[in-house]
């Protein structure tokens, strides 16, 4: 077994560090504050591939890997979660079922454009009444002869309103239950598609999360992304897939909390030392590195049997519930650490906080993390 | 058009920290990095390679580790590396540098040789300079921005002490840019993916065309003495007033240590 990184990997690391560090870094509290999409950002990404890190070099990609491409979503999160998840939704959620479910046709067509950044992707499966429950989709999609007319509505869509192609899941055939769910790939300025309210959130505020409305919205016959009534396996497996990425955002939230925390604790001084040297804070930082190291193992675990098609499911769901707990405790301490410095905005750790708590409710709650770990234990 | 850019592997000198009794470089652990103002010449070339189509061939001396600069620059879009690594070669000081790697360029077509001022290791400035020399080509040094004609002349504004010149020269020609002439790309993923089935060619001194007298040891005529941090004698004063006065001050406390 081998735990060190690929000399790849390693300058990627360097490249990615360096570009988190000069071009996302600077943005992070003004986005967060502004509730403004990092546009420029995402257009810088695009430039040197971070857009489209695991595609094929024959789709327009890069001919990375799915470890580099979480690499990349942690290296982004450790200075802003934002742009951690603007890259994973896009990534996972949209290019990633395209790749794996689309006709030659679909990929040439879409991957290109994805893969380089021109585009943005966006997957629409959560409903006001099917949130956990995703089966009980609301959204019909009615074959129409030569199209696809849907109707309906989605909430909380990461990258709507600057993507330009959206995975949609909509109900083909009621009476068929999760076997009458069908995908389709539905294009920003589709007659009949526009972008509903948008929210405004504890945290990662600067990602644009809005409803998806419906209105009699045609797409063509050739928008169906995998097969007729495939559509809610389509969703799991491109969640089980995600989930390593939101894994990979948390375990770089938890990360950019403990740089912050141990740079502070060493500088800051009371009762005549730096808070570090009191033994409360050595055990208390030993206890979050451990989880954070931990965490890394398990996302770095999944990507390499995702790389590997090897079954992933399960690892991505340890993964991520650990991950996300792990940066939600870690960035709750490290504004604790911070006192009341830390809970003002002066410092990142506030903004780290807020920013953590999504990763344990999208893309799967803990609690259906545990049930997916569970089942999979008790089968 | 065909393009040499010249780069070196430094200890990242924003990390490095001196060994307070030897008073030299503490190394280990330090990340090596391409030098900053050499990086820039690279840009410059890719640059011209993005523009007109050049052919970018970058070099670097160093042991076997050196390789992480040239893959590197694979990674940002350089076409061809050359890697010059020989025990021959060990102990160069500025001259017998720019002599072996002026050795390695002869053996080469080129239009347009491009160095990095000076490395933040050294800070001589001397290589690029020398290179020119050895080659006997013209050299331009301090580049800030270059315009070229697309036959087979450059157009380059050259910083001064004071300020800048604007300069013409015919290739093929050498130049020394600066960090700050232009930001540097990032490498992307592509390239790093493919960097590493890139083959870097890894040339001794038998494979270059200059006499082995010159090379290493041998052929450096600077022998350092004595390396040590500049000891802090006392706790500078501080005086916090108008420019007009701080010039009086400071000029009123060189004439009394009789420096002006």
């Amino acid at each position: 077994m081998d735990f060190s990184l690929k000399i790849e990997e390693k300058l990627f690391l360097q490249m990615i560090r360096e570009f988190a560090e000069k071009e996302v870094k600077p943005l992070a509290a003004e986005i967060d504050e502004m509730e403004r999409f990092p546009i420029e950002t995402a257009e810088k990404m695009g430039k040197i591939g971070i857009m489209g890190i695991p595609v094929p070099i024959e789709f327009g990609g890069q001919g990375g890997t799915n470890q580099m491409y979480s690499m990349a979503v942690e290296e982004l999160s450790r200075v802003c979660g934002t742009t951690g998840v603007v890259v994973s939704a896009h990534t996972s959620l949209c290019i990633a079922p395209i790749l794996e479910n689309g006709t030659q046709e679909q990929k040439m067509k879409y991957l290109p454009k994805l893969a380089s950044g021109e585009w943005i992707g966006a997957f629409g499966l959560t409903e006001p009444n099917a949130g956990t429950d995703a089966a009980l989709q609301q959204t019909t999609a009615i074959d129409a002869g030569d199209k696809w007319i849907l109707n309906g509505s989605k909430i909380f869509i990461t990258n709507a309103g600057y993507a330009h192609v959206y995975i949609v899941i909509a109900m083909t055939d009621k009476s068929q239950g999760t076997k009458g769910i069908s995908a389709f790939i539905v294009e920003q300025g589709t007659p009949g598609f526009t972008i509903g309210k948008k929210e405004k959130k504890l945290g990662i505020r600067g990602s644009a999360t809005c409803e998806l409305i419906f209105e009699n919205c045609e797409i063509p016959k050739e928008n169906l992304l995998g097969k007729v009534g495939k559509g809610f396996g389509l969703a799991m497996k491109t969640l089980d897939g995600g989930r390593i990425g939101i894994a990979a955002q948390a375990l770089g939230i938890a990360q950019g909390a403990m740089d912050e925390t141990v740079k502070y604790t060493k500088e800051r001084k009371q009762f005549g030392k730096s808070i570090a040297k009191f033994q409360n804070t050595q055990f208390q930082l030993a206890d979050l590195e451990t989880k954070i190291q931990a965490s890394r193992l398990l996302v770095r675990c999944a990507a390499y049997k995702k790389d590997n098609n090897l079954p992933y499911s399960n690892d991505a769901a340890m993964a991520k519930l650990f991950a996300a707990e792990t940066a939600m405790e870690v960035t709750t301490k490290a504004v604790q650490f911070h006192g009341g410095y830390g809970y003002t905005r002066e410092y990142p750790v506030e903004r780290m906080m807020r920013d953590a708590k999504i990763t344990e409710i999208y893309e799967g709650t803990s609690e259906v993390q545990r049930m997916v770990i569970a089942a999979n234990l008790l089968k | 058009m065909k393009i040499i850019v010249c780069i070196k592997q430094v200890p990242d000198t924003t990390e490095v920290k001196l060994d307070p009794v030897t008073g030299t470089l503490i190394r280990d652990g330090v990340p090596s990095i391409i030098n900053p103002d050499d990086k820039g010449g690279l840009e410059l070339a890719l640059e011209l390679k993005d523009k007109y189509g050049a052919e970018v061939t970058v070099i670097t001396m160093g042991p076997l580790q050196a390789e992480a600069v040239l893959r590197e620059a694979f990674a940002m879009g350089a076409d061809k590396a050359i890697l010059l690594t020989d025990r021959k070669f060990a102990g160069a000081d500025t001259l017998a540098t720019s002599n072996a790697i002026a050795g390695a360029i002869r053996t080469l077509d080129y239009d347009l040789v491009i160095t990095g001022r000076q490395a933040i290791d050294g800070d001589t400035a001397q290589v690029g300079p020398q290179i020119a020399e050895h080659l006997d080509i013209p050299q331009v040094t301090y580049l800030q921005s270059l315009k070229y004609d697309g036959k087979n002349t450059f157009t380059i504004r050259k910083a001064t002490e004071d300020g800048y010149q604007i300069v013409a020269v015919d290739s093929p020609c050498l130049v020394t840019v600066l960090s700050t002439a232009n930001k540097a790309r990032y490498m992307t993923v592509r390239g790093i993916v493919e960097a590493f089935d890139k083959t870097i060619e890894v040339w001794g001194a038998d494979k270059i065309d200059v006499d082995e007298s010159k090379l290493g040891l041998k052929g450096s005529p600077t022998k350092v003495k004595k390396a040590f941090t500049k000891g802090i004698k006392s706790a500078g004063q501080v005086y916090e007033v108008d420019t007009e006065e701080a010039i009086g001050i400071l000029v009123s406390k060189l004439k009394e240590k009789f420096i002006i």
